[in-house]
């Protein structure tokens, strides 16, 4: 029944499209509205996507990496150093570790510093990256062994980073989430008062087709079938706008790291082109609610 | 066709009618006449369930109104043909559209030429393509009628169908609605026009009633 009824929306209906006046302030109140809810929708998707993205690449890279961090009197760093890459190499489930050399530690520092910090005349401490493999490795156990062998070394497996940034990412994915439902909720309401002023505006082409034996179904159809093509039509125009302004967002290399990977990635361009059906579903169901609802008021 | 039994009607202020029974039997003519504000208007949306009644039985085709759905009152609907004094149409539609809007509504479809003869018989045809607003008063209440009679109602109903008309025009369309009677449908026209009344009784045998004390009474040797 409800296949027919939408089938019916794209098939049309040449007579039920002639019988409300095609003219009216909700023709292009109903297409503006569908298409800065779409765009809107759009930035929300790609904030939801790549801030999806964004926890899982931290999980990942920050779960399986790990930092030692080697501070000793310059005379006893490199001994300290090898000790240290000694005890890792015998510590099961680490795959790699490596000691960083002065120009990678100068790198991580040059934004705080600039690009000419004497690294030699300060007493910056050694990292060494440590990756672990699959099966993972006795984090407790190694911090023991360490104070035992290299009392200069500590352990940062990231746990106290990975934590609060993970459940950032979260609650940003959540958010773009949220906004969607209630973007889409928002265009719901519009929809829903547009189609209500225009079955106020209509009534008397109302009365004219319940006096002439027009069903109710017959009625609310010319309605949601306008009303839902409306949509459909300024929903796609914004989807295209938003997939245009993302694409030409800032690439990750010249806007800097806040804004790496936002935007859509793969099979990602993919979700926008669903925004325009899906608007086109709302705004199906809130017209032809309001027109069964208006309808029932009249006799 | 159409039964009243023992029907009342109240608006909020009052009773408007009262213990009203009365029958439309296939083939008959009634006039309703009454003075303005007496209910006519009131009693023929009863007749097409416009209005429900607040007491009493108004049955249509042998349902009792209160039992039909909203569908099933379109579908009555289809069964009767209504004239309005105020002519309503949809006004960005020409005249033919206008003309077969219950056959548009109705899914039925309807031959260019019927219209065309339909449109000839209410003197029309030139005016196909006007639209309603450019239309005289004459000439709206006879496209009125064109299209109450398209779908070969059972019955038509007209309120004040010569309200706005003068008397040339006012006999025209008496004529039309005695030749739709002669086919076979049964006519009720509230009107408080006596000159028309007489002049249709003069045609046909045509039934008066009058609304009077929000009662109907039958009415006829005086006029």
């Amino acid at each position: 029944m409800k296949l027919q009824v939408l089938a019916d929306i794209f098939r049309g209906d040449r007579h039920a499209d002639r019988v409300v006046p095609p003219s009216g302030h909700t023709a292009w109140l109903t297409s503006f509205t569908a298409a800065t809810m779409t765009f809107l929708a759009v930035f929300a998707l790609a904030l939801s996507l790549a801030s999806g993205r964004l926890a899982d690449r931290w999980g990942d890279a920050l779960a399986r990496s790990a930092t030692i961090r080697i501070s000793a009197p310059a005379g006893q760093m490199d001994a300290q150093t090898r000790i240290v890459l000694d005890v890792l190499a015998t510590t099961p489930g680490i795959e790699r570790a490596r000691a960083m050399t002065d120009e990678e530690q100068r790198a991580l520092l040059e934004p705080w510093f600039g690009p000419d910090l004497p690294l030699d005349a300060l007493p910056i401490p050694r990292l060494i990256e440590v990756t672990e493999d699959a099966t993972g490795y006795d984090s407790e156990g190694l911090r023991q062994r360490l104070a035992a062998e290299a009392p200069g070394a500590v352990l940062d497996d990231h746990t106290r980073w990975r934590r609060p940034l993970a459940l950032a990412a979260g609650r940003l994915r959540l958010l773009g989430m949220t906004s969607i439902l209630l973007i889409g909720a928002t265009m719901a309401a519009m929809i829903t008062l547009a189609a209500n002023a225009a079955l106020a505006a209509n009534a008397q082409v109302i009365r004219v087709l319940r006096l002439v034996g027009a069903r109710d179904t017959y009625i609310a159809r010319a309605f949601v079938r306008r009303f839902t093509l409306r949509t459909l039509t300024g929903s796609a125009a914004g989807a295209a706008l938003g997939l245009v302004s993302v694409a030409f967002l800032p690439s990750a290399d010249a806007a800097g790291g806040f804004l790496t990977g936002l935007g859509f990635q793969g099979a990602g361009w993919l979700w926008p082109f669903l925004l325009p059906p899906l608007a086109a579903m709302v705004a199906f169901f809130a017209t032809r609610f309001a027109a069964f609802r208006k309808l029932k008021e009249l006799t | 066709m159409i039964a009243f039994e023992n029907v009342a009607y109240s608006y909020g202020g009052g009773e408007l009618l009262s213990e009203i029974s009365l029958r439309l039997a296939p083939g008959s003519f009634h006039f309703l006449t009454g003075p303005s504000g007496a209910g006519k208007s009131t009693l023929l949306k009863l007749c097409y369930a416009e209005l429900l009644p607040t007491a009493g039985r108004v049955t249509l085709f042998d349902r009792e109104v209160r039992s039909l759905n909203r569908d099933e009152v379109a579908m009555m609907r289809r069964r009767i043909g209504v004239v309005h004094q105020d002519c309503q149409f949809l006004d960005h539609l020409p005249l033919s559209a206008n003309v077969t809007l219950p056959a548009m509504v109705s899914a039925r479809q309807s031959e260019a030429a019927d219209l065309e003869d339909l449109l000839n018989w209410v003197g029309l045809a030139k005016l196909a393509d006007a639209l309603p607003p450019q239309l005289s008063g004459g000439e709206r209440q006879r496209a009125a009628l064109a299209r109450a009679v398209i779908m070969s109602p059972d019955v038509v109903l007209a309120d004040e169908p010569t309200g706005n008309l003068d008397w040339e025009m006012s006999l025209r369309l008496l004529t039309l609605l005695v030749e739709l009677n002669k086919m076979g449908k049964s006519i009720l026209v509230a009107t408080h026009d006596l000159n028309l009344i007489r002049a249709a009784k003069q045609q046909v045998p045509a039934r008066v009633l009058r609304i009077a004390k929000r009662r109907v009474q039958l009415a006829g040797a005086d006029l």
